[in-house]
């Protein structure tokens, strides 16, 4: 599942403040969530890794041990220590662990670059942490937090349904 | 038979008791076992929760401490042994002779299990360490056919246990030096084959080319599945030829042969795999104990769910079933 152009497309004319307010809050959410995530990573937790999602014009570049994550616009060149690019969804899917993310290697959805020890280091990391999406994102929501958790749990299962034919 | 499986955290270790595991096993976070990877294994609090949930579905779990102690170094090892005995490991995976003595004599009461790394393979190999070590089990080397298997089975006083599905190495277990030989580090002594330190990848054009220290190990056009960043798995140009000099990038897969192992003697299958993420333990294994309970005409259909988790998106029987000899 990609996102469709006309839905990445808006991405390009929104202020770059207002999507770094949204992607933070969730990002300081999840690392307050799973403070395993950096005793896994060890001396790997202070390196810097980017997410290029090869969908939307936007690269995520995440800091786990201060904890920050930064925004970027796509054509904005980034250094980082270790990259990831592939699909929004495959990207969101390794984070909670759904897919093997050597499998997806071998068939060439995700490439990796750069420091190849630190990226494995947060590959295993993520994937012993348990993030779970909507549960993560219900609770920072208040009140809200069943409805957001039910909304987001259907879209990743639907995401999920669509991409498992591939798995057979 | 019973189904062993891999863990390399303990949300694997969870997934892989859920999907119906007999036993399940694992390593300490440092180099005492062959899978010594950034941010995988497990620490001493962690093993003792994974025990615990494990006995409670009355699943096994057992620790390989099974890479060779460095001399001068050897309380790392004798430590693990130690502390595993005591988080009530269900069998200790040895494969150093030193480290075996160290355990039958300290802990007489532990089940030691030979690990593919000893490279036990014959009767007289494997007769030893029952008799000196008091081994219950042995992990056979992935270089016998079936008969084989069968004629040794005859002449040994232990249980065997084979790999039947995962990654496959070059088929010389605890010998192989080609790791050792590019990054000065290899799984029989550091845990780690083709350590992550040591591997680049870069896009040249629309290939995909996979670096290991110094040397190109493969380069992969558009469209084909990748492997991983082993020599023994490299493509290289010998003569006038190019191609894969010592083995393809493929997985084991034997569970067409079940029944047959059954016959020559195995009590255990085990499946490699502990530095694969928990949706590949839990998918494998599921699908592995749904084989072994489905009639011979039902598994290649149940099994080829998993051609696409594979290495190489391929899978082989390799020396199972030998027909190159």
């Amino acid at each position: 599942m990609r996102i469709p152009p006309a839905m990445a497309a808006p991405f390009d004319f929104l202020p770059l403040f207002v999507i770094q307010r949204a992607v933070g809050l969730v990002f300081a959410q999840v690392m307050a969530r799973h403070p395993a995530l950096l005793d896994r990573l060890g001396d790997h937790g202070a390196k810097r890794y980017g997410f290029l999602p090869t969908d939307l014009p936007l690269s995520f570049v995440v800091e786990p041990s201060i904890p920050m994550i930064s925004v970027l616009r796509r054509s904005v060149p980034v250094t980082t220590d270790a990259a990831i690019e592939g699909p929004l969804y495959l990207l969101l899917a390794l984070l909670e662990g759904k897919y093997d993310a050597d499998a997806l290697f071998f068939s060439r959805d995700l490439s990796v670059t750069g420091d190849m020890e630190a990226m494995l280091a947060l590959r295993n990391a993520l994937d012993d942490c348990d993030i779970d999406l909507p549960l993560d994102l219900g609770a920072m929501a208040g009140p809200f937090g069943p409805l957001v958790t039910r909304a987001v749990g259907y879209v990743r299962e639907q995401a999920l349904l669509e991409e498992a034919p591939a798995w057979n | 038979m019973e189904l062993i499986c891999p863990a390399g955290t303990p949300s694997a270790f969870h997934e892989a008791v859920n999907a119906g595991a007999d036993a399940v096993y694992c390593g300490f976070r440092d180099e005492t076992n062959a899978r010594n990877f950034p941010g995988l294994n497990f620490s001493r609090d962690e093993l003792a929760q994974s025990i615990a949930y494990a006995r409670s579905k009355e699943v096994m779990t057992f620790v390989a401490i099974n890479t060779f102690m460095r001399a001068g170094k050897e309380a790392l090892w004798y430590g693990a042994v130690d502390d595993a005995v005591r988080l009530g490991a269900d069998a200790l995976i040895l494969a150093d002779f030193g480290l075996m003595a160290y355990t039958a004599e300290r802990h007489p009461q532990a089940r030691l299990h030979v690990s593919v790394q000893a490279s036990a393979s014959n009767a007289d190999a494997v007769n030893f360490l029952v008799e000196a070590f008091g081994a219950k089990r042995v992990v056979l080397p992935r270089i016998l056919t079936i008969p084989d298997i069968a004629k040794l089975a005859k002449k040994i006083s232990c249980e065997i246990e084979v790999f039947v599905f995962g990654g496959l190495c070059v088929m010389a277990e605890g010998r192989c030096s080609l790791s050792s030989y590019v990054t000065g580090k290899s799984p029989n002594m550091n845990g780690v084959c083709s350590p992550a330190s040591h591997v680049h990848y870069r896009q040249d054009g629309k290939d995909l080319v996979s670096e290991l220290g110094d040397f190109t190990i493969n380069r992969f056009p558009a469209g084909e599945a990748a492997g991983y960043p082993t020599l023994c798995k490299g493509r290289f140009d010998v003569g006038d030829s190019s191609g894969y000099a010592f083995e393809d990038p493929a997985s084991l897969d034997v569970m067409a042969h079940i029944d047959a192992l059954r016959e020559a003697g195995v009590s255990a299958l085990k499946i490699e795999g502990r530095q694969r993420g928990k949706a590949y333990v839990a998918e494998v294994v599921s699908t592995l104990r749904k084989t072994l309970a489905a009639g011979p005409l039902e598994r290649p259909a149940l099994m080829s769910r998993l051609h696409l988790l594979s290495e190489g998106q391929r899978t082989t029987s390799g020396a199972y079933e030998k027909r190159w000899r």
